[in-house]
């Protein structure tokens, strides 16, 4: 564990998918790629001293869990015409008080030509990017006041200049990546397991946990498990001394010793074989871990907020403990099905509000706390940044707006459709007319 | 002040000048902004001192493409160490237009950011403290990393060139 280049403007931490390795869905894992982008970043001795701060996202999945396009960069694995796996390469997202969808740069590079064309992306933002004001010093302001086609301009005639130079990476040095990369031992298994299906028959705690919790993996007869910390009226992400020594002891007893931690607050379990799903869950659930709720309406991710953090403008936390308890009971959230709701207590959007179906955002008014709630945010593959519904709401009044859209949304949803499907469909004006009716 | 280069201290040979004003004798070595250099071109080439120009931050070196040979020294600008559009220039100057001359960072040269100036091509810097401590400054810096990641100009090997020569020696031991 390291602490390089965790602050300052340079390049961090390459982020991904919290099921890379695992996910049934995924064209190939993400990380040694991850790697080497941590690696040609690390210490860069050209992009130390950016304009601002430059994250990279990378996925794997058609499914982005990564969120990246609402990153500096984000690169999508995807395969060309010519069957070759590469990147889409995506510039120019982000949250905080300036919201942006990235946009496409380059819709493939090969593997081999992927440093040459970030290091042309960073050259560019570098000599290019605004140093005059740090709010507006973040790529996604250059590409917005450029324009996407201008700075893609900029980038291939700088990248056509270093594309054929040393940054090109040859096929054995990405097998040395994929190499430290290797999948563990998986044993040969049937994807079917009976003892698996027989304790989801008999016990619809554990059934209910399997459906919103496990995730398919890409080997036979394995399973993605995740451990939710959002326990009805808890505080989102928190985990005790002991519930993270259970979840270590779980991890090196069912899962190989990996255990990850996702941004959606929660903990992953990546390589658990279905026929070991029920004894993880059983001790899960005596450590109240057990929660079937992941991706649900009391899965909120939800930033500290007031209670802790100096810049905040409202606290997050007890507004996303009321609506988990609000929200508990099982039955009806799996009824209501995928709804990401994301607490923010100021415009930093550390919570990730404008990507949450519902956003909120504390701010401050006259020394009081008002919540401000956005709709249709999304940040997978279909990115996209919320709307203001309309004026904010008192702490004491929140909840009950956040159950008028529920309930609005149950009454005018088609089959199938999740939350985000319908207000899609709908539009704003439906669930404005519940929140402010006249108004 | 003090200018270390080549891992000697050296002497200030250079008048710096500003963007507008008088300029000194035709004898005197002389560096100019790239502002006044694009300006009065000519009759800078034409005196009898050296020359020499500043980039500061904002600046295109590619606007030196033609004079490249002409001048004997570049100074890049760091008005503060925070920005760092220099490191940029120093690359363009030393691995896309070839510049062979020295290549000075100047203004907010601190130790921290000596490794990476070399790594970007610069070969001299000039630090605002005096002698021994700016000399000792700068051995220190560049002997504070061994193996490298990524690949510049500086012809240093990285981790992933020392493994291609494994990997060759193996293959060749193999055969």
């Amino acid at each position: 564990m390291h602490a390089i280049q965790t602050s300052g403007n340079c390049i961090r931490n390459t982020t991904t998918d919290q099921y890379a390795g695992a996910a049934a869905d995924e064209i190939e894992d993400p990380r040694p790629y991850c790697e080497l982008i941590r690696q040609w970043s690390t210490f860069h001795p050209e992009f130390t001293y950016l304009p601002r701060k430059f994250k990279i996202a990378v996925t794997g999945s058609p499914n982005d869990r990564a969120a990246v396009k609402v990153h500096d960069i984000g690169l999508r694995m995807h395969k060309n015409d010519a069957g070759e796996t590469g990147f889409e390469v995506i510039v120019g997202g982000g949250l905080g008080r300036t919201p942006f969808v990235g946009k496409t740069i380059r819709d493939f590079i090969g593997k081999n030509d992927l440093f040459s064309y970030l290091e042309a992306i960073l050259r560019v933002y570098n000599r290019f990017g605004r140093r005059d004001n740090k709010y507006k010093a973040r790529i996604k302001i250059l590409v917005h006041e450029e324009g996407i086609d201008k700075i893609r301009e900029l980038v291939e005639e700088e990248w056509a200049q270093i594309k054929d130079g040393s940054l090109r990476v040859d096929d054995a040095e990405i097998a040395h990546y994929i190499e430290q990369f290797a999948p563990p031992a998986f044993e040969a298994l049937s994807d079917d397991d009976a003892d698996f299906e027989r304790h989801k028959a008999e016990n619809r705690r554990f059934a209910n946990w399997v459906r919103s919790n496990v995730i398919e993996h890409k080997q036979p007869g394995y399973a993605i498990a995740n451990v939710s910390l959002k326990p009805i009226g808890g505080i989102p992400g928190d985990a005790t001394d002991s519930q993270m020594e259970l979840v270590a002891d779980l991890s090196e007893k069912y899962s190989f010793g990996d255990v990850r931690v996702t941004h959606e607050q929660n903990l992953v379990l990546p390589h658990v074989k279905k026929a070991d799903l029920f004894a993880v869950w059983s001790e899960l659930d005596k450590a109240e871990l057990g929660t079937a709720n992941l991706g649900y309406v009391t899965d909120i991710i939800s930033c500290p907020g007031l209670d802790y953090c100096a810049l905040a403008t409202a606290r997050s936390i007890p507004l996303s403990q009321r609506i988990s308890e609000r929200f508990g009971d099982l039955d009806r959230q799996h009824d209501i099905g995928e709804l990401k709701i994301k607490i923010s207590g100021c415009i930093n959007a550390c919570g990730h509000h404008h990507v949450g179906h519902i956003g909120i955002l504390g701010l401050d008014k006259r020394g009081k706390e008002f919540y401000q709630i956005t709709l249709g945010g999304d940040a997978s593959e279909d990115a996209a940044i919320g709307k203001i519904a309309g004026a904010g709401f008192s702490e004491a009044e929140v909840v009950d707006a956040i159950e008028s859209l529920v309930t609005k949304y149950i009454d005018i949803r088609e089959d199938g459709e999740r939350f985000i499907d319908t207000y899609r469909r709908v539009g704003m004006d439906p669930f404005k007319e519940v929140l402010y009716g006249d108004r | 002040m003090a200018i270390v280069k080549n891992d000697s201290l050296i002497e200030q040979e250079w008048i710096t000048v500003d963007a507008e004003g008088d300029l000194p004798s035709s004898d005197e070595n002389l560096i100019v902004p790239l502002a006044r250099f694009k300006k009065e071109r000519d009759s800078l080439l034409g005196r009898n001192g050296g020359l020499g120009v500043q980039l500061n931050p904002g600046d295109a070196p590619e606007d030196l493409a033609d004079d490249l040979d002409r001048l004997s020294i570049i100074t890049v600008n760091f008005p503060a160490y925070t920005d760092g559009r220099g490191y940029s220039y120093g690359r363009v100057l030393r691995e896309r237009m070839g510049f062979t001359g020295e290549l000075r960072a100047v203004g907010d040269v601190l130790r921290d950011q000596i490794l990476y100036m070399h790594r970007c091509g610069f070969d001299a810097y000039e630090l605002q403290v005096e002698g021994e401590v700016a000399l000792n400054k700068v051995r220190a810096a560049l002997k504070e990393m061994t193996v490298y990641y990524q690949p510049t100009g500086d012809g240093r090997a990285t981790a992933q060139s020392l493994r291609e020569r494994r990997r060759a020696a193996q293959e060749q031991k193999a055969s």
